[in-house]
């Protein structure tokens, strides 16, 4: 599971890309890709395996202007998705 | 108006094969060597599909393995920024010849068990020794830290070992399973009086794959594929014809599936002669069935027609006699009585024939 506490990373095999053709981020995994949208690219680009899901909040939600509890929801709905797709270890 | 650019290529290196699976999804009429494009002109294949923006190249066969090109081919779709999946039966796959695959940038290694009893296995895939090379090569591919997917075709003959693979693939750390139903197509469809399961056996295997979902979580997931005779409805084969997938044949046929060389009176354009974006954007056989214009009743009014694409126009040929029909399998096809009569006539002892070479070489 996907908690605030987790240092999540992106799968052996994912890699994230911005994709030229489309104009637009995609995460490449095994023989599968997830379009993203820009929030999406956001919350990605601060995945390293060192980062805790509360620290990429607390970033988002400086960046962006937006109420940390409801960025930190997001953060683990999308991440925790992903993960159930095999795409983000915890 | 210009079509949306593919996603993904399906490179079909080669036909050559070491295996004779008897439900190969290659065509009966199986490419020579000799025929084969040159690797000069599938990097430029590569470099063109990168420039008209396909993200995913698929390296399959045949056997991809037996181009002696495949490492230079790897290597070149990295450097075109291509993510590249390689389609294996491991048969090949020694641990040196993994090292150099690695060190050209592959991403992702699929590699295929014909079942996870051993004799059953070799008797379908026709090579005695190569159960033994498949679990070699995927714990070579789990050491060089490779994302493994193990993927098991099932049929009549091995459905009823589905627990077995589903615990060989943990056993062998797959981070991903595919259990696919075979296909109707090529061979498989040559040989669907023995392959096709009873509605038990497939009603029993889509029951294991979702106990060991429920039991394994994100720790193996496993795609599923289903056979669609059973199905109500047809399935959105390639996510609709050139929508999403372009497939190169061993000799350069650009195809928008690896079964639609069976078509009659389209002519596939060859990327010896042609671009792929030349193809893809304008030639007749992507513009064909493309969208939904072509469509003929009951499809054409179908509220369904933007989600399933009419089905597969290969089966509507090898059922129908006619790939302008509906796909036989929809319920709202008037030709469903031809997947009753192929469901009646499946059976337990029914004769399969090997893969291999028709023409004498």
């Amino acid at each position: 599971m996907i908690t605030a506490q987790s240092q999540p990373a992106l799968s052996r095999g994912v890699k994230l890309r911005f994709d030229q053709a489309r104009e637009a981020w995609v995460l490449l995994a095994p023989e599968r890709m997830f379009a993203l949208d820009q929030p999406s690219t956001e919350i990605l680009k601060l995945v390293d395996g060192e980062r805790t899901v509360e620290a990429i909040s607390d970033d988002l939600a400086a960046r962006f202007n937006a109420p940390r509890d409801v960025i930190l929801a997001d953060v683990v709905t999308f991440l925790e998705d992903l993960r159930q797709k095999g795409a983000v270890r915890s | 108006m210009t079509p949306a650019p593919p996603l993904a290529l399906l490179a079909e290196l080669t036909h050559r094969c070491p295996l004779k699976c008897p439900y190969c999804s290659n065509p009966l009429e199986l490419e020579r060597a000799s025929a084969e494009l040159s690797t000069d002109d599938w990097k430029r294949v590569l470099s063109e599909a990168a420039e008209l923006g396909v993200l995913q190249v698929h390296f399959s066969g045949g056997e991809p393995m037996a181009r002696r090109d495949l490492v230079q081919l790897v290597r070149h779709a990295a450097s075109v920024d291509l993510y590249s999946n390689l389609i294996t039966s491991g048969v090949m796959l020694t641990e040196a010849a993994l090292a150099e695959l690695v060190e050209a940038g592959v991403d992702h290694i699929q590699l295929s068990f014909q079942d996870a009893e051993v004799e059953s296995a070799e008797r379908l895939g026709g090579l005695r020794g190569a159960q033994q090379k498949k679990l070699d090569a995927a714990r070579f591919i789990r050491a060089a830290g490779l994302p493994l997917t193990t993927n098991f075709v099932i049929h009549r003959q091995n459905v009823d070992r589905l627990e077995q693979m589903i615990a060989l693939a943990e056993q062998l750390g797959s981070a991903r399973m595919e259990v696919a139903h075979t296909q109707y197509y090529g061979w498989g469809l040559l040989n669907r009086d023995a392959l096709l399961p009873t509605r038990e056996q497939l009603e029993r295997s889509t029951a294991v794959v979702e106990a060991a979902r429920v039991r394994l979580g994100a720790s193996m997931v496993i795609d599923y594929v289903v056979p669609d005779y059973y199905a109500a409805r047809p399935k959105a084969c390639m996510s609709g014809w050139g929508r999403r997938f372009m497939n190169i044949s061993p000799a350069g046929k650009a195809l928008p599936c690896h079964a639609a060389e069976t078509l009659p009176n389209l002519t596939f354009p060859s990327v010896r002669e042609q671009s792929l974006r030349q193809i893809w954007n304008s030639s007749e056989a992507f513009e064909t069935f493309r969208g939904t214009s072509w469509m003929p009743d009951p499809c054409r009014t179908c509220d369904l027609r933007e989600v399933d694409w009419g089905g597969c126009r290969c089966q509507a040929l090898a059922l129908t006699g006619d790939a302008r029909r509906a796909d036989p399998v929809c319920e709202r096809s008037p030709d469903r009585h031809a997947i009753t009569a192929a469901l009646g006539s499946a059976r337990d002892n029914a004769a399969w024939a090997p893969r291999q070479p028709r023409t004498p070489a």
